[in-house]
């Protein structure tokens, strides 16, 4: 069976263009802290998203809607209501994290399909199973923080699906789990859906050096001239010990692009594409790239190698921790 | 108010970990949790010494749980969690994974590092048995009364974390074996060097994070001196101080007299700030700010 490709999409143009370059499934969020890329300028209103699925469902292609941020305590209507309102939209999943909401979801609306999200950080069977026992999901996004041999041991002793991310941003801690982000600016991607945010990123030049702060703490220095990465707090530059540096992760992307026979072994059923806050001319040509590749691998055909070195952030990529030495 | 003593974070010599129980036994605290949080490499190296500890506590009339690792993945990490149940001690849940091998019915605790930010989480927590959860750090005053009030109502005990460098965050990735080139497989156990966790800072030297192994704390003390009225308002049960390698016995003490209404949260601040290491203090989770800010004098003169 062809490996699905799962793919973002943080506007209506870009559901049109990931749906056009072939996508098999579609994540996509409401406008509000309930998803965990609730960036300005992004994302569906309730209008748009039942227009977008019914484009995606026109094409044969599925939407999936991520909710899976952990709703707020006194304010766990506004997480109802997109549960309530992804039904009504037509929504082929939601994607959430929080068991409270996953218990709602399954009270009210047991005929919905639930999928775990990353961000619940379910990193073995035995987790799953017990997600799976308590909340009927059919499906787990796997935690960016496994290796390959682990997710073959996951695949043999669960029946729950499992999707991994492939492509795209990288969390090096497990998701769902961190709140350096609040520690800094006091925005969570727990709370509200947000990591490192822009509106806490400051740029200023000195000595011809050109610093970037996240919420004042200065964690990236580059000459004039030279790319300046975005500051997410665990891509940052620091000093530990007598050393400065990457302490926790370098500036990378992950691809694991080369990965995908091994992870179509292992048993693995949904390849997923990072990037709800990218454009859609990046979105469609990622998407065709994978395509092409699952396409190949089950016409037992060669690999179409390297084709997405050019888009990786900040030109380097990584295959994370699929690969063992990565910890 | 009763004062809980969170897990020990970091890897202490077997001799300086069995040490910090046969202190806590004469402390003004209520309930101690031990066992490994962060790293199962760490627990061979003290774990025949659990058992004595326990029994010094429980014969000194404190209350004990033994905490579940924070991050379960390898083969050996289940089967290490599912044996915990034999100890025959209340299980404080600190990775959801941990559910799945407790006795259906039988109570527990939660702690600091599963995610219980809303009232159906703790209902459903409830639900299969929690009787006591430590809130996770990053839950401001506004979610801390809300949750309580619940609580309550379902007969669970809630705490809040008090003091001590807080958990942020946890990885597959070790960072200490990282920062000295090797891999997790091969660390060598560089955690050990740095009882309290190693400071990261930026570019500018300012304290930010520390790193404990698998683990990133905060640089700076979450410390609740200035909000200890209105968390007992709130009907908060106990405030959870997390284990330091030196001075700890103090920081027992001081809560207890603040809670007592003998001194107040400058003069803890202060004291706290004044126990031989460099510390910074924080309390923006729980003023609602951002995690490092601090409500009490920003020269940290109180």
């Amino acid at each position: 069976m062809v490996m699905e490709i799962v793919c973002p999409a943080g506007t209506p143009a870009s559901l049109r263009a990931a749906v056009k370059a072939g996508a098999h499934t579609v994540y996509c969020g409401f406008a509000d802290e309930t998803n965990a890329r609730n960036f300005p300028g992004l994302n569906f209103s309730r209008f748009e998203m039942r227009e977008g699925i019914s484009f995606a469902h026109d094409h044969g292609v599925k939407v999936l809607i991520a909710i899976n941020t952990f709703a707020r305590a006194g304010s766990e209507a506004l997480w109802h209501s997109a549960v309530t309102d992804a039904a009504a939209c037509g929504a082929d999943a939601v994607i959430l994290a929080d068991p409270g909401l996953l218990a709602y979801a399954m009270r009210h609306h047991p005929q919905l399909r639930r999928h775990l999200s990353v961000q619940a950080a379910a990193a073995n069977a035995d987790i799953i199973n017990f997600y799976a026992k308590s909340f009927g999901i059919k499906r787990v996004v796997l935690p960016r923080i496994l290796s390959v041999a682990e997710i073959v041991d996951i695949n043999a002793q669960t029946e729950v699906e499992t999707e991994v991310f492939v492509f795209g941003g990288l969390c090096v801690m497990a998701e769902g789990r961190c709140s350096l982000s609040s520690y800094a600016t006091g925005k969570s991607p727990n709370m509200n859906g947000v990591c490192s945010p822009a509106s806490h990123v400051e740029y200023s030049e000195s000595n011809g050096m050109l610093d970037a702060r996240l919420g004042g703490y200065a964690i990236h220095r580059v000459g004039r001239g030279e790319p300046a990465p975005y500051p997410t707090l665990c891509k940052g530059c620091f000093s530990a010990g007598n050393k400065t540096g990457y302490v926790f992760e370098d500036p990378v992307s992950l691809n694991a692009e080369e990965l995908i026979p091994q992870l179509q072994k292992s048993g693995v059923i949904a390849l997923k594409i990072e990037g709800r806050q990218r454009s859609r001319s990046y979105v469609a040509q990622v998407v065709r790239n994978f395509r092409a590749a699952v396409d190949a691998l089950d016409a037992g055909k060669p690999m179409p190698q390297g084709l997405l070195a050019s888009l990786s952030e900040g030109q380097a990529a990584t295959t994370g921790a699929y690969k063992k030495t990565w910890r | 108010m009763e004062l809980s003593v969170g897990a020990n974070q970091f890897f202490w010599k077997p001799e300086q970990w069995a040490k910090l129980y046969d202190e806590l036994a004469t402390a003004p605290i209520e309930r101690v949790v031990l066992g490994e949080l962060v790293c199962s490499k760490r627990l061979p190296f003290y774990q025949d010494r659990m058992g004595q500890a326990i029994s010094t506590l429980v014969d000194a009339g404190k209350q004990v749980s033994v905490t579940s690792l924070g991050l379960i993945t390898l083969k050996r990490e289940r089967k290490m969690s599912a044996e915990l149940v034999e100890m025959g001690v209340d299980i404080e849940v600190n990775d959801l994974t941990m559910l799945s091998y407790l006795p259906e019915n039988s109570a527990f605790s939660v702690g600091p590092l599963v995610n219980v930010y809303n009232e159906s989480t703790l209902t459903w927590l409830a639900g299969l048995g929690a009787t006591r959860i430590c809130l996770p750090p990053e839950l401001p005053l506004a979610s801390i009364r809300i949750l309580t009030s619940v609580a309550k109502d379902l007969g669970v005990a809630i705490e809040v974390w008090g003091f001590g460098r807080m958990p942020l965050a946890i990885s597959g990735r070790c960072y200490h074996a990282r920062l000295n080139e090797r891999t997790k497989i091969n660390c060598q156990f560089a955690c050990e060097d740095d009882p309290d966790g190693l400071l990261v800072s930026t570019l500018e030297d300012q304290p930010f994070l520390a790193i404990n192994g698998v683990q990133t704390l905060s640089d700076s003390y979450a410390c609740v001196a200035h909000q200890v009225e209105e968390l007992i308002e709130a009907g908060v049960n106990a405030l959870r101080l997390s284990p330091q390698s030196s001075g700890f016995s103090e920081i027992c003490h001081l809560f207890r007299q603040r809670i007592e209404g003998e001194i107040d949260g400058a003069s803890l601040a202060e004291k706290a700030r004044d126990l031989g290491r460099e510390i910074r203090l924080s309390d923006g989770f729980v003023s609602g700010v951002f995690g490092a800010a601090w409500s009490g004098d920003p020269l940290g003169n109180d």
